[in-house]
């Protein structure tokens, strides 16, 4: 499965590093990634592929939220078909 | 990158900011073929139906709420109307039906289970009379079953001598459950024009003209709504207009994958998807405020019932294209106690039951959750919902009756119901009389432009 893991804070160093590790730790393939400023906040966005990887989206999602906490910034993963059926006709 | 910072955020925002959630999966079992002489087998026959097809139901719905990271607040079950599969038996008190279905549904591990329910508009069958007088037993006595009569159409006319029945019934399933502030008649609805395929509570219930069993699938979303509207400040109605049907077609189309993604799953057919604003006593998720929004200083002022009669038909219009099949009761509820705005507007002093009764003209109920003196007469209650059922028999839509004659209560004071059921200053009713009109009984006949045949 595809999933959309955003980033939202206020920008510091090492932020995509520490995201991208946590990922690859886990087999997480990034297919695709983003970085923008959208009302003064920093927005990263990545599309990740899960196929590869034996971890559980659940545990998953708790410890990237654990992950966002640690670095000051929220984290969320959600299923890339969520984005398509509201965006995508 | 496929989608823009901004959609993903705009999504994102929606369910960790804006509270948006599935309110309910609801499956619809047909218990039709369960019926036979005898109640116990009949009973046992309907157990082993649901616990078969309702099953996997709370899993499924909880691997997707982790899989797609939306939240699914309710599982529900839907079930033909007991009055029908009751029928075929001897027994004369229905409560160990309903005793049948509370066991079955806490066994799921499901929330309620609607059908408890009678169809009269016309008419009451010997089923549905033994079903009407176990109903406030039946209530007091289970946790999870949710009852409802419809005793009124657009085609039929109103049934009087039920809308009569149903003013003893809920005082009587007041009484029955004093000590928890009449909660028994949160769960019992009267209808004019029922839906049968309303994934809702307290109404819901799998129509005689449903097939076997489908995945109904309920849409909140009272707090997107707002966040999108706060952007147009100032702003024309077209304005508004159009970016309330857009952001319902979004919140739309993620009820439809969920729904067809859940109903694949259970191996069942995609019944409807519901698209109702429904909202819960938590801040942020309340219809009012949305009205608000729009511009009134509080709900119930003048100007609620346009504000209100432009939402609803909004979100129709922003659903209907979102999904391949809508039905239900589709736009936006005012429930009182599960409204955390409306309660504020009842306590600021602007929102009246009169005021309430001219916003069901254009919402996708009617009166919801309204807690009433507990010493309102009878036939008051009767009145109440005889006016609400000509509402809706004369507009052609679906409108309900939800009230609680808070025992022990009088207008002013705060009746508690607990959960998503919330709690409600008691709001006054008229002091003069309707006695002798719910006295004549018969049936008021349909409306003129009912003959489309």
């Amino acid at each position: 499965m595809k999933a959309i893991v955003s980033v939202v804070g206020s920008d510091k160093v090492g932020i995509i590093a520490r995201v991208s590790n946590f990922l690859a730790d886990r087999d997480i393939n990034i297919d695709d990634i983003s970085q923008t400023v959208l009302e003064g906040n920093f927005v990263m966005m990545m599309m990740v592929d899960l196929s590869k990887s034996t971890a559980r989206i659940g545990p998953l999602k708790e410890e990237l939220e654990k992950l966002g906490q640690t670095l000051g910034v929220s984290i969320a993963m959600m299923h890339e078909r969520v984005f398509g059926a509201m965006h995508r006709i | 990158m496929l989608y823009t910072p901004f959609e993903i955020k705009e999504t994102v925002d929606m369910f960790l900011r804006q509270k948006l959630d599935i309110r309910a999966i609801t499956l619809g079992v047909s218990l039709l073929d369960c019926a036979c002489a005898s109640g116990n087998e009949s009973r046992r026959r309907i157990r082993d139906k649901l616990l078969r097809i309702a099953g996997p139901l709370v899993n499924v719905g909880r691997e997707i709420e982790t899989e797609y990271g939306i939240p699914i607040i309710n599982k529900r079950v839907s079930v033909s109307p007991i009055a029908l599969v009751a029928a075929a038996s001897d027994d004369v008190d229905y409560s160990p039906w309903a005793r049948t279905l509370d066991e079955v549904a806490k066994e799921l591990g499901i929330d309620f289970i609607g059908g408890f329910s009678a169809l009269v508009q016309k008419g009451i069958a010997s089923g549905d009379r033994r079903l009407i007088d176990s109903i406030p037993r039946a209530l007091a006595r289970t946790d999870r079953v949710c009852a409802s009569v419809n005793v009124a159409s657009s085609k039929s006319g109103i049934n009087m001598d039920a809308v009569k029945e149903m003013g003893r019934i809920i005082k009587e399933a007041a009484g029955l459950s004093a000590d928890r502030d009449g909660l028994a008649c949160a769960k019992f609805v009267v209808f004019c024009n029922a839906p049968e395929d309303n994934p809702f509570m307290a109404g819901a219930f799998h129509g005689p003209g449903e097939g076997d069993s489908c995945l109904n699938v309920g849409v909140s979303g009272p707090g997107v709504i707002k966040a999108a509207i706060e952007s147009c400040r100032g702003a024309s109605f077209d304005v508004l207009a159009d970016t309330i049907k857009k952001t319902a077609f979004k919140i739309t189309r993620m009820g439809q994958l969920v729904g067809a993604e859940a109903a694949r799953r259970l191996g069942v057919p995609f019944g409807i998807l519901d698209l109702s604003l429904a909202p819960t006593p938590e801040v942020g998720d309340s219809v009012a405020r949305i009205l608000e929004e729009m511009g009134l200083e509080s709900t119930g002022t003048h100007g609620s019932t346009a504000a209100l009669a432009m939402l609803t038909d909004m979100v129709k219009k922003g659903g209907v294209m979102a999904s391949t099949s809508v039905g239900g009761l589709s736009g936006a509820f005012i429930p009182l106690s599960e409204d955390e705005g409306m309660v504020a507007a009842v306590r600021a002093g602007s929102l009246h039951l009169d005021k309430l009764e001219a916003m069901t003209c254009v919402c996708s109920v009617g009166l919801d959750m309204v807690a009433i003196p507990g010493d309102t007469k009878t036939s008051t209650i009767s009145a109440i919902i005889a006016d609400e059922m000509a509402i809706g028999m004369v507009n052609n839509k679906t409108t309900a009756v939800r009230i609680i004659p808070v025992p022990g209560k009088k207008a002013g004071e705060w009746a508690e119901f607990g959960g998503l059921l919330g709690g409600a200053p008691i709001i006054a009713v008229h002091d003069f009389s309707s006695e002798a009109f719910i006295a004549r009984g018969g049936r008021i006949p349909a409306p003129i432009h009912s003959f489309r045949n």
